[in-house]
């Protein structure tokens, strides 16, 4: 069991990373993991040992993160702009900039992409791990990637005809 | 040979790196003679570089306090354990002292350097984690700190009296988070300096001394900012660095 726990704890540090690029708010990034963690604590006995305790844990996350998407994302984009600046004072990022331009780029997104190309492009899950963390058809899951590349791709070059999709959502 | 028409999943399965060589580089000579998708997967490629160099980062944070799984539940190696045993023994003796010490002051005060005393015995020791944050990102360190204690903390340079700043870590206390920076000498002798916000009546105090199972501990509280410097060495020298460090902070 306390090496079950070592295990979870071991994950942390990539349920951040996730959940920072998802939410494009370092508090709401944090706040996405505790809840995830409080409820993995509680449902130890769901785990089936021997099976990817980081799918496990990434399906909870995806969880709550639906559950409390709509929200929570409208808060985001209130707060999106401030955010960038403070983490920009407290946060040893490598380049804010860059920071701030893809997190706007990705909040462009609809979650259901954004959520597919961060499991695949940044946490490196397979399609087959990411449909069943998604619990979602393979199919879609690569539908969404094929549309969410090409969204971020015409978001970061600038496409005004995407820009201005954004303030119609 | 017959080649397999490419789809648009063959596309993001070269991105993601996962076809065997064969087919990727079918994909690469189909590539070749089709410059807009080249110039598409081109780009997908690189929105997956730039996930990872600007997310990436958060992996090599220390992380948040309320992110660190419930104790002692999760008691990791030893040294946790000892922590959690020395805290529980820490409470016996606190408990004793309240019928020694009736003035709340002077209790508050006595566990105040205790407790930084037992946070010295706990991580100086260690040879592999003595810190969250080394030396080397001293502005984060700090940075770090004075955002988690609600006030402006510095690292005291200490230098000239042969110590050198290992870094920094953010502990629980009784009433909020505690930081500790830890210094080192050239033959490895370390001293804690522990230090908190004091929201208590008193803006300063003189410098007090006590001695906590072996460990010597000067403590005061100045400009708001309460503060213990703990180490194992004997009272006079401990004194010159804790005059040190005031004067510091104090410039």
């Amino acid at each position: 069991m306390a090496d079950l726990r070592a295990q979870i704890e071991d994950q942390i540090p990539r349920l951040r990373r996730y959940a920072r690029a998802l939410t494009g708010d370092r508090t709401l990034a944090d706040d996405l993991v505790q809840d995830t963690l409080e409820r993995a604590l509680t449902r130890f006995h769901l785990w089936r040992h021997g099976s990817d305790l980081r799918a496990w844990l990434f399906t909870i996350m995806h969880n709550i993160f639906v559950n409390q998407a709509r929200s929570r994302l409208r808060h985001r984009h209130e707060s999106l702009e401030s955010n960038a600046a403070v983490e920009a004072m407290q946060a040893p990022e490598p380049d804010w900039l860059q920071l701030r331009d893809l997190d706007r780029a990705l909040a462009q997104l609809p979650h259901e992409q954004r959520t597919v190309l961060l499991l695949v492009g940044l946490e490196q899950f397979t399609y087959e791990e990411a449909a069943r963390v998604l619990q979602v058809p393979i199919g879609t899951v690569m539908s969404r990637l094929s549309r969410g590349r090409e969204r971020l791709r015409m978001v970061l070059a600038g496409d005004s005809n995407v820009s201005a999709l954004k303030v119609v959502k | 040979m017959i080649r397999l028409p490419i789809t648009e999943a063959d596309l993001h399965a070269y991105v993601d790196g996962i076809l065997p060589a064969e087919r990727a580089a079918e994909i690469e000579a189909y590539l070749a003679e089709h410059p807009e998708d080249a110039a598409r997967v081109a780009s997908y490629c690189e929105q997956t570089a730039s996930l990872h160099r600007v997310f990436d980062p958060m992996l090599d944070e220390p992380l948040p306090q309320r992110l660190e799984v419930p104790r002692p539940l999760w008691v990791r190696p030893a040294l946790r354990y000892a922590a959690v045993v020395a805290w529980l023994a820490l409470g016996g003796v606190a408990g004793w002292h309240l019928h020694e010490y009736r003035a709340a002051g002077q209790f508050e005060a006595t566990t105040w350097a205790r407790r930084a005393a037992v946070a010295h015995v706990t991580y100086s020791p260690e040879v592999r984690h003595p810190v969250e944050v080394g030396a080397a990102e001293e502005a984060h360190l700090v940075r770090w700190l004075s955002k988690r204690l609600g006030a402006s903390v510095k690292a005291p340079h200490l230098g000239d009296l042969g110590y050198s700043l290992v870094g920094g870590r953010l502990l629980p206390g009784d009433r909020g988070p505690v930081a500790q920076f830890m210094y080192q000498d050239g033959k490895g002798q370390r001293l804690t300096l522990y230090l908190r916000r004091d929201a208590g009546k008193q803006r300063e105090t003189a410098f007090r001394f006590s001695r906590e199972r072996g460990v010597g501990v000067f403590y005061w509280i100045d400009g708001g900012l309460g503060y213990a410097l703990s180490g194992e060495i004997d009272k006079p020298e401990l004194l010159r660095v804790a005059t040190a460090v005031y004067r510091q902070l104090n410039p």
